[in-house]
Formats: C-alpha cells, sequence, structure tokens
C-alpha cells in the first residue's frame, strides 16, 4: 500500500458509520506580558518590524536570556485553573530546528518537564451537557518570528525567491495547553473541539492572562486527528492541522480531516503523519511539510537557563488568585438576572455578558440592561461588522451611561421612543444622555393640561372615529393617541394619552 | 554505539540544509563514526547513582521582573544582516522547488 494525500472525503455519515475519531487539541497562548520570555524587550502588537528585538531574542553569540517572572506566575494559574498538577521542578529545554523564524536556530520550550500537567475541563455543550476534557500538560515556550514569503504568488511561502522576517514576535511567551487524546466523542468530535477551545477562551480572559484574540493570532489551534476503525482498538496515524484560528473553523477543520481520512481508510490507503494546512476561504486542509520526529529536534535542557522550581507556598499563593470558573460564573450570573436560558445564551453568543454585568453593577435592573446593549447598540455593532464591546469603546458608550439612559426613563422623563432617539445621539457622540435630551429637547410634557387640550382638539377633529370608541371599539382609540402624540410632537407619554381618551369616550 | 550509517549522515545533512556529494558522505560516515566511537568511551563511566546534571550551579527560580528595557534600534538590530529588506531580516528561499 502507498502513502497517499488525495484530498478525496467521504460524507460524514459514512465516517460515523465505519469509525471512531479520535482527537487531541494543542492551544497556544500568547501571554499578556509587558515583555518577552527571556529579554525584556516589548511585546507590543503591531510595532515596526525588528524594533522590539535585542541580543537575547536575536540570539547573538553571548546574550544570557532570563526567565520573566510574570509569565512563569502566569503558567502557574493557567495550570491551576485547568486543574493540573503543578512541577515541584522542571527546566526548559532546547528544541532544535533550522528555519529562519527562530534566528537561534531552536525554541527555547519545555520538552518531559512541563510546568503544570495532568489536569481537566469541563466542557458545557449545547444540549445543556458537560463533556470533560483531559489535560496532559501546559508548558511554557517562547512564539517564533513572523515571515513574508516575497516572489511567489499570493505571499505563499512555495515558488517564493526569499523570505523577509521580523523577530518582534520571536520571544513573546507562549504557553502550548495539550489534550490527552479524546476518545468517544463520535460525532460530537466537531462540537466538542469548538466548546472546548472556547472555553478555554473564557478561562485564559477570566485569568487576565491573555487577549486571546484568535483573529490577531494571540491563541491558535492545532488539531490533531486520527480514525479508528469500529470495534477496533488501534489507534490510527494522525495529522497535525495547524493554525486554525476561529472557533467555527476548528470545528469545521475536524469534521473535514475526519471525511479525508475516512476516504483514505475506505480506499485501503494508509494515512501519512503530516502537517496540513488548514484553508479558511475553502474549508478544506492541504498537505504541509512531514513532521519531524522528536529526535529530530534533539531536545536537550537548556543550559542558560537555572530550573523553575515553584514553592508549594508561590503556588497556594497563586490558587488564591484565581477567578470563579466561567462557567460557573455564567450559571449564577442567569440565576442572579432572571434571564431565561435562550436569554442567557443570547447574550453569551452576542459577547454581551461581560458589559451587560457592569452595567447592572453601575446600577441598571438586569432587564433594562439587556434590551439597550442588545437592541439598538447591538444592531449598529452588527451592521458595522465588529463586536459590540469594539463598537462600544469607538463610539464611547459605556455601562454607566446606559444605566443613565434607563434612569432618564424611569424618573418619567423620556418614553421609549425618545430613549433611543437619546441613544441614537449618544452612539452618534453628540454626549451624554442629559446632555443629548437637553440638546434635542427631549422631555415628556408634565403638563396635564396641555395633554388634556390636545385630546380635546383631536377628538373633536375626528368625530366619527370618537363615535366608534364610544360605540365600544376600543381599538379605535388607537388612530386618536396617534394625532394626539402628533399634536404633541412626541413628547408625550402615550399611555397616559390613553388613559385621557378612554375616560373621556367611555363611561 | 550502534554503527552511524549512510543514511543516518544523509538525513542529518537534510535536516542541518547541508549538501553532500556522494563522496563526501562516504567520508562523513567514516569520520563522524570515529568521533561518535571517541565520545562514546564516557559510557563507560560509573554513573551508578548519580543525577544527571544540566547545569554546573544548584541554583533554581533566577527571574526578572516584567518590566520593559529598551530594544536595539531596528537599524542596528539590522546591521550584521547580509541582506535586509522592508526593515526585516532578508532569508533565502525557505523551500526547494519542487
Amino acid at each position: 500500500m502507498s502513502a497517499t494525500t488525495t484530498d478525496a472525503v467521504i460524507s460524514y455519515d459514512e465516517v460515523l458509520e465505519r469509525y471512531d475519531p479520535v482527537m487531541g487539541l494543542e492551544v497556544h497562548v500568547e501571554l499578556g506580558t509587558l515583555t518577552k520570555m527571556f529579554c525584556g524587550c516589548a511585546t507590543e502588537f503591531g510595532a515596526e518590524p525588528n524594533s522590539q528585538v535585542c541580543p537575547v531574542c536575536l540570539g547573538l553569540p553571548g546574550a544570557l536570556p532570563v526567565v520573566n517572572e510574570k509569565a512563569v506566575e502566569s503558567a502557574i494559574r493557567i495550570g491551576l485553573a485547568l486543574n493540573c498538577e503543578i512541577a515541584q521542578w522542571c527546566r526548559f529545554a532546547r528544541k532544535n530546528y533550522f528555519y529562519p523564524d527562530m534566528p537561534k536556530n531552536f525554541q527555547t520550550s519545555q520538552y518531559d518537564e512541563p510546568i503544570a500537567f495532568e489536569g481537566f475541563l469541563e466542557v458545557d455543550l449545547d444540549d445543556g451537557t458537560t463533556y470533560r476534557v483531559e489535560i496532559e500538560r501546559a508548558h511554557m515556550e517562547e512564539d517564533t518570528g513572523k515571515s513574508l514569503h516575497v516572489g511567489g504568488s499570493t505571499g505563499r511561502i512555495h515558488g517564493a525567491t526569499h523570505s523577509l522576517v521580523d523577530y518582534n514576535r520571536a520571544g513573546i511567551p507562549l504557553i502550548e495547553i495539550v489534550t490527552k487524546p479524546l476518545r468517544g466523542a463520535g460525532e460530537r468530535a466537531p462540537e466538542i473541539a469548538r466548546a472546548y477551545v472556547a472555553a478555554l477562551r473564557d478561562l485564559l480572559k477570566a485569568l487576565d492572562v491573555s487577549d486571546v484574540k484568535m483573529e490577531q493570532g494571540s491563541m491558535r489551534c492545532d488539531v490533531n486527528l486520527s480514525l479508528m476503525p469500529k470495534g477496533t482498538d488501534a489507534l490510527g496515524t494522525r495529522s497535525e492541522t495547524k493554525n486554525v484560528n476561529s472557533l467555527r473553523s476548528v470545528e469545521r477543520a475536524v469534521r473535514y480531516e475526519m471525511c479525508r481520512h475516512g476516504a483514505i481508510l475506505d480506499g485501503g490507503g494508509r494515512v501519512v503523519q503530516e502537517t496540513r494546512h488548514w484553508h479558511e476561504d475553502t474549508g478544506v486542509t492541504t498537505s504541509g511539510r512531514e513532521k519531524s520526529d522528536a529526535d529530530d529536534y534533539r531536545y536537550f535542557p537548556e543550559p542558560d537557563l537555572v530550573p523553575v522550581a515553584p514553592t508549594r507556598e508561590t503556588v497556594e499563593a497563586l490558587r488564591g488568585t484565581l477567578p470563579e470558573p466561567p462557567a460557573q460564573r455564567r450559571k449564577r450570573l442567569q440565576s442572579d438576572w432572571g434571564f431565561a436560558d435562550l436569554e442567557m445564551r443570547d447574550v453569551i453568543n452576542a459577547g454581551l455578558l461581560e458589559l451587560i454585568g457592569e452595567t447592572v453593577e453601575a446600577g441598571a435592573t438586569p432587564a433594562g440592561a439587556r434590551k439597550w446593549w442588545s437592541g439598538e447598540i447591538a444592531r449598529r455593532a452588527n451592521a458595522a461588522a465588529v463586536d459590540v464591546s469594539t463598537y462600544a469603546a469607538e463610539h464611547a458608550i459605556t455601562p454607566a451611561q446606559v444605566v443613565e439612559l434607563e434612569s432618564l426613563v424611569t424618573s418619567g422623563r423620556l418614553n421609549d421612543s425618545m430613549a433611543r432617539q437619546v441613544l441614537e445621539g449618544v452612539l452618534d457622540g453628540e454626549g451624554t444622555p442629559t446632555t443629548v435630551a437637553d440638546a434635542r429637547g427631549l422631555q415628556l410634557v408634565q403638563d396635564d393640561s396641555a395633554l388634556e387640550a390636545a385630546v380635546d382638539e383631536v377628538i373633536a377633529a375626528n368625530a366619527d372615529v370618537a363615535q366608534k370608541v364610544r360605540d365600544g371599539k376600543v381599538q379605535a382609540a388607537g388612530a386618536l393617541i396617534g394625532q394626539v402624540m402628533k399634536a404633541m410632537k412626541g413628547q408625550a407619554d402615550a399611555g397616559k394619552a390613553r388613559e385621557l381618551i378612554l375616560a373621556k369616550l367611555t363611561p | 554505539m550502534a554503527d552511524l550509517t549512510r543514511d543516518d549522515v544523509a538525513h542529518l545533512a537534510g535536516l542541518a540544509r547541508i549538501d553532500l556529494s556522494d563522496a563526501e558522505l562516504d567520508r562523513m560516515v567514516g569520520e563522524l563514526g570515529v568521533i561518535l566511537e571517541s565520545v562514546a568511551t564516557v559510557q563507560q563511566s560509573p554513573i551508578e547513582g548519580v543525577e544527571p546534571m544540566s547545569h554546573p550551579m544548584p541554583i533554581v527560580n533566577v527571574t526578572r521582573p516584567d518590566v520593559i528595557r529598551p530594544s536595539l534600534a531596528p537599524e542596528d538590530a539590522l546591521a550584521a544582516a547580509p541582506e535586509s529588506e522592508q526593515q526585516r531580516f532578508s532569508v533565502p528561499r525557505i523551500l526547494d522547488e519542487d
């Protein structure tokens, strides 16, 4: 049998009939430290090329790396949050390879002595059940430089005449989190992969150790996948799909690789152990280089760095800094706020949990906070194709302003439609809700005599409609209310107008 | 020490991106074999009960605070590069044409 990299696929149902998927997920997270893992260079995203480099991260002769204390603390906190054991003593190791993204010709990583190992993460699935993902290890390492490939088509490495390297990213602290092989997921494998990465992202965000922006590459996922013929216990050969950079892609990549492996195995072929590249646009993977064996990396303990041996006191002190686990917090907030399951899911999916939390904390009612954030603000953010927090930051709308807006309604100064106009003004940069309401002269008319006069006029001018109401057709009053509101230029309480009209026309 | 094969040397040369001619490969198998054999004499040392050592000093936890220090100016960083372009290190083609 010859090895094959054919891209034929079979249907997902066919895969499930004949095979069980085994999946391993490796997630790389760039820590949000101010400086790199082994030197004091800044880590700011988007800086000019090669402006955040020094002899240490350029691997110049004689440079001596020193470990970033904050990075080690973050690694331990991540390990603890993943229910891992924390090593009593561990070392860094050199992973040797020849590729220009690391000027040292090795990446400083950890090999057989990770800082954290043997943990798990409980992952909530859409149907309300929980799946436990076993964590094998979380280890410390450094990111690599960024290459631009010149002379080929569309920046591909194939066909390039040469490459240009920016080492700003080389040396940024990374934590690599590796799951154990996940078996028995069956048809839910793609969903579980996605839910795990989402849960991990939420956890890392709650720990405040990384900005976890998949689209900027500060969190990246590699998907290892193999198939076992049903009824056997023999692990198949796996492929490793690199840099799958969105939650949706994680799910799609698992599914695609299952269908691709299935086609190879069905045809009597053999899966090649190799790196695959994920293509977001076409939803397929293509073959990359064949994977080196660990032997080829010639790992050995890093002689320039001394071992890391966190004391148990340090570990316990860091355990004390862990936040409430995100899944538990969501359940608590849902019950505090009295949201239905569906409402809560919408809030989470729309990325509004934190904004609503802050707004409630600032004094709004949960229902009010949800209404304003998921209404006009979310609509505008959607139209602008950005997430709500980004939109809010760009348009200076804050939780405090939503509180102010709500209080303008509850105090009786504005009705709902006026409040919407005020919100539009705030989003257009006209100032705080009160400023906008003042500037636009928005104020419910409190003087009942003006409203009563308007009601009388409208009844007189619409005698036929008024007669219908007198005859018991109460819904006809709607037309009169509309006329009154028009006469009042919208600045009246429609409820009160209705009361007055009915009081005058019905016994 | 198991004998070093010609395939082993060719594989290592590939990883190290060193082109070796057939004649060089043949020579290297012999020369590297002698070197490995010489180094292998350390394996005769009595090491029972001796912990492997990776650092000469018994110290742990040497760290620095997460405080930014000045980096090199880009032109200084690039000064030693044989070639640069767009303020980046220019490196030769990474993949050979298939």
